[in-house]
């Protein structure tokens, strides 16, 4: 809420008059975003960035030494790994997709359950995750940190503090830094669409975004508003995906839930599919939170298939046609039980949904635009 | 009996966050030997379009209104449905309902609704579901269950046209050709009766369709002889009234009657007064829900599970896509309060514009 609350104080006085926040202070973002909110506790700074790049390549922080947070947040793949679900250490399969770090900073929460608030939280955990860098404690990276004459120097100059001085705060401070740099819009849709270039989609995504907006029922969720558009709500819905992991009856949820008091959630969720299909529920416990994911941005969705918390879509076409179905792939699939309230089918025309597709791919970032 | 408290809300985790009500509000143990929940499911107006095609949006409010109670822990001891299975009270509406209904594991008690009743004034649902009123006890609790949607005979048995411009006539809302529901003198001589037999000291929880008090006629709102109900269960200690049909969270208490009024699985209600911009008539102590997101089509919809461990009821309000609610009786104040809300400062201001 807090986040929320920082950032609508931004939107409201975007207009003429900088605003100056104690709380957050935000720096400029490009053509459709709004400014990226920073936290007062962890100012951006080059010298912070330029550790946070450094620490997010390194493959010393796992525990077989061959995965950095970039193998599964790799730039060349929209900062993803264009995996179904992502592979850790010894190629051990995690139960969900990597989301693009590109925006995550506009984000109200992290990962797709959103057990974490920020992106500081956020980049702890995937270094004790058993199935993603596989560490015991955080004591080897402080120890390569604390050691390792480049990493001496540069969080010297980052937060003036080297050796033993150094603690996972600084890292994680570092880390989310850079995350908050990865921030681009300034697509074709935002140059149609707040920059006023009539030319800059094309005659099959204008139609698009009409269905986006409109028939589509989109837009609910995956938000476009006055002066910019995060694509998403922050929210948490249960769309249909991956329905059959869900828990059958009391029995097979009550073993998830203690399988999340056991292990924890970052561990519970990655290791198990029905665990892991408990969404926003092994957060809250709250019934309507069952399946429940976050609205993930659709910015450089073109980048990133598959698709979907589980990744079980292949294609851009595919969540389409799930969507028109009313949260099924095919007609003939089962209605799930606890859909949200919000999926229902679409009865678009193949050429509406083509145009869909069109106005998604119109999405994309000029600096991730393949060549 | 907090350490009892206390395991009992562990055990509800599934449902319930700790400490969401305080110990305060049960401290008036009615026995806790005798502790049990209930839950209740109302208004799922199933609707046939045609052939083997009905309304998605009502089939898939109680689809999961039940697939919700199922997980519940611990398990309720029973469920009710509070009436209006059926939107126009045809056999394939109930059929339907029903078999949406057999996915509910335990046993259920029926109340019907007018959307039930007035295409054949109750025959395939006495034939197929339950009889149209009857009592019950569990647990040191007397049930009584009533149908209260009746109205004048005049009315009923006018020269209609056809049975199912009855129908219509009574589902219409603000119908000046409407009449306003009522239990009848046989129903209250038959409550007379059940209720000599029980103790005075005995929890009374009384089911209805509509409300056994009077909020707005022209929705019937409304029951017409609701102060000759109230005049029977006057004389017990802990009493309480619970309906459907309205749609919305209700609560007031009226001498020593607290009333409560059940979400329906289908659609919601406005407000009266959000509707005729007129003063509300709406029960003083109610709080209103805030605005439905129309996006979400189960927002302010939702179903409820209830605990009568005190021998008076705690609603706990389950409501999709919003916030649950708990209206409980505060043996403090003696009434019904909304646990959250109850303090004014504490409430989101409405919205007054569009």
């Amino acid at each position: 809420m807090k986040a929320r609350a920082c950032y609508l104080k931004r939107v409201l006085g975007a207009g003429a008059v900088a605003v100056t926040l104690a709380a957050c202070v935000a720096f400029a973002a490009p053509l459709g975003l709004p400014p990226v909110p920073v936290p007062a506790s962890n100012p951006v700074t080059p010298e912070k960035v330029k550790l946070g790049d450094r620490l997010f390549h390194d493959t010393r922080f796992s525990s077989t030494g061959e995965v950095s947070c970039s193998t599964c947040h790799d730039r060349e793949k929209g900062f993803t790994d264009n995996l179904p679900v992502s592979e850790g250490i010894k190629k051990l399969k995690g139960t969900r997709n990597a989301p693009t770090v590109i925006n995550a900073v506009y984000l109200e929460s992290q990962f797709w359950d959103g057990r974490e608030p920020s992106l500081e939280s956020q980049s702890a955990q995937p270094f004790l995750n058993p199935v993603e860098m596989g560490l015991e404690n955080h004591e080897p990276i402080l120890k390569v940190v604390r050691s390792d004459p480049e990493y001496q120097d540069l969080f010297q100059k980052a937060f003036g503090r080297s050796g033993d001085k150094i603690t996972m705060v600084e890292v994680e401070q570092a880390l989310a830094t850079f995350e908050r740099t990865l921030v681009a819009g300034n697509s074709a849709f935002d140059r149609y669409y707040f920059g006023g270039e009539k030319s800059a989609m094309s005659p099959a995504a204008i139609r698009g975004l009409n269905v986006f907006v409109n028939q589509g029922r989109c837009v609910s969720c995956h938000v476009i508003e006055q002066t910019q558009a995060l694509f998403t709500d922050n929210r948490f819905h249960m769309i249909g995906v991956a329905a059959n992991q869900m828990p059958k009856d009391l029995d097979e949820l009550s073993a998830a839930v203690e399988d999340v008091k056991k292990r924890g959630t970052d561990v519970a969720v990655l290791s198990n599919e029905k665990t892991s299909s408990l969404g926003r529920y092994a957060v809250t416990r709250d019934l309507t939170d069952i399946g429940a994911f976050k609205t993930p941005t659709l910015r450089n969705i073109d980048l990133t298939a598959p698709y979907m918390h589980d990744g079980s879509l292949k294609t851009l076409e595919e969540v389409v046609q799930f969507y028109n179905n009313g949260g099924r792939l095919e007609e003939t699939d089962p209605v799930p039980e606890l859909l949200s309230g919000g999926i229902r089918p679409l009865n678009l025309t193949p050429e509406q949904e083509a145009d869909l597709v069109e106005f998604m791919k119109a999405l994309t970032s000029p600096e991730f635009v393949k060549k | 009996m907090h350490v009892s408290r206390r395991s009992f809300l562990k055990t509800t985790g599934a449902v319930l966050i700790a400490g969401a009500f305080p110990m305060s509000l049960v401290k008036v143990a009615f026995s806790a030997a005798q502790d049990f929940t209930f839950a209740y499911i109302s208004d799922a107006h199933i609707q046939l379009i045609k052939g083997t095609k009905f309304v998605r949006n009502w089939d898939m409010g109680l689809i999961r209104s039940i697939r919700e109670a199922n997980l519940l822990t611990p398990r309720p001891d029973f469920f009710m449905f509070g009436g209006d299975l059926a939107q126009l009270g045809m056999k394939e509406e109930l059929d339907h309902g029903l078999e949406i209904m057999s996915r509910l594991r335990g046993k259920v008690h029926y109340v019907i609704g007018e959307h039930d009743y007035y295409l054949d004034l109750g025959e395939y649902w006495q034939d197929k579901i339950s009889p149209l009123y009857y009592s019950f006890d569990h647990k040191g609790v007397h049930f009584v269950v009533l149908n209260s949607i009746l109205t004048y005979d005049s009315w009923t048995h006018r020269k209609w046209a056809a049975p199912m411009d009855r129908m219509l006539a009574m589902a219409r809302l603000d119908n000046p050709d409407g009449s306003p529901f009522m239990v009848g003198e046989k129903q209250i001589e038959w409550l007379k009766k059940d209720l000599e037999k029980v103790d005075k000291g005995t929890p009374v929880v009384v089911f209805s369709h509509s409300p056994i008090q009077k909020i707005f006629k022209g929705w019937n709102f409304w029951t017409e002889d609701a102060e000759k109900v109230q005049a029977l269960l006057k004389p017990f200690e802990k009493v309480t009234v619970i309906y459907g049909h309205v749609h919305q969270i209700q609560y007031n208490q009226i001498g020593n009657i607290s009333f409560h009024a059940v979400m329906a699985t289908a659609w919601p209600w406005p407000y009266p007064e959000t509707y005729v911009q007129v003063e509300s008539r709406l029960p003083k102590l109610t709080v209103p829900m805030n605005r439905a997101d129309p996006f979400f089509e189960r927002d302010a919809t939702g179903w409820q599970f209830i605990d009568v461990r005190t021998g008076n009821v705690a609603m706990h309000y389950q409501l999709p896509d919003n916030e649950n609610r708990t209206v409980a009786f505060d043996p403090k104040t003696g009434y019904p309060q909304d646990l959250k809300y109850q303090d004014s400062r504490n409430r989101i201001p409405p919205q007054d514009h569009y």
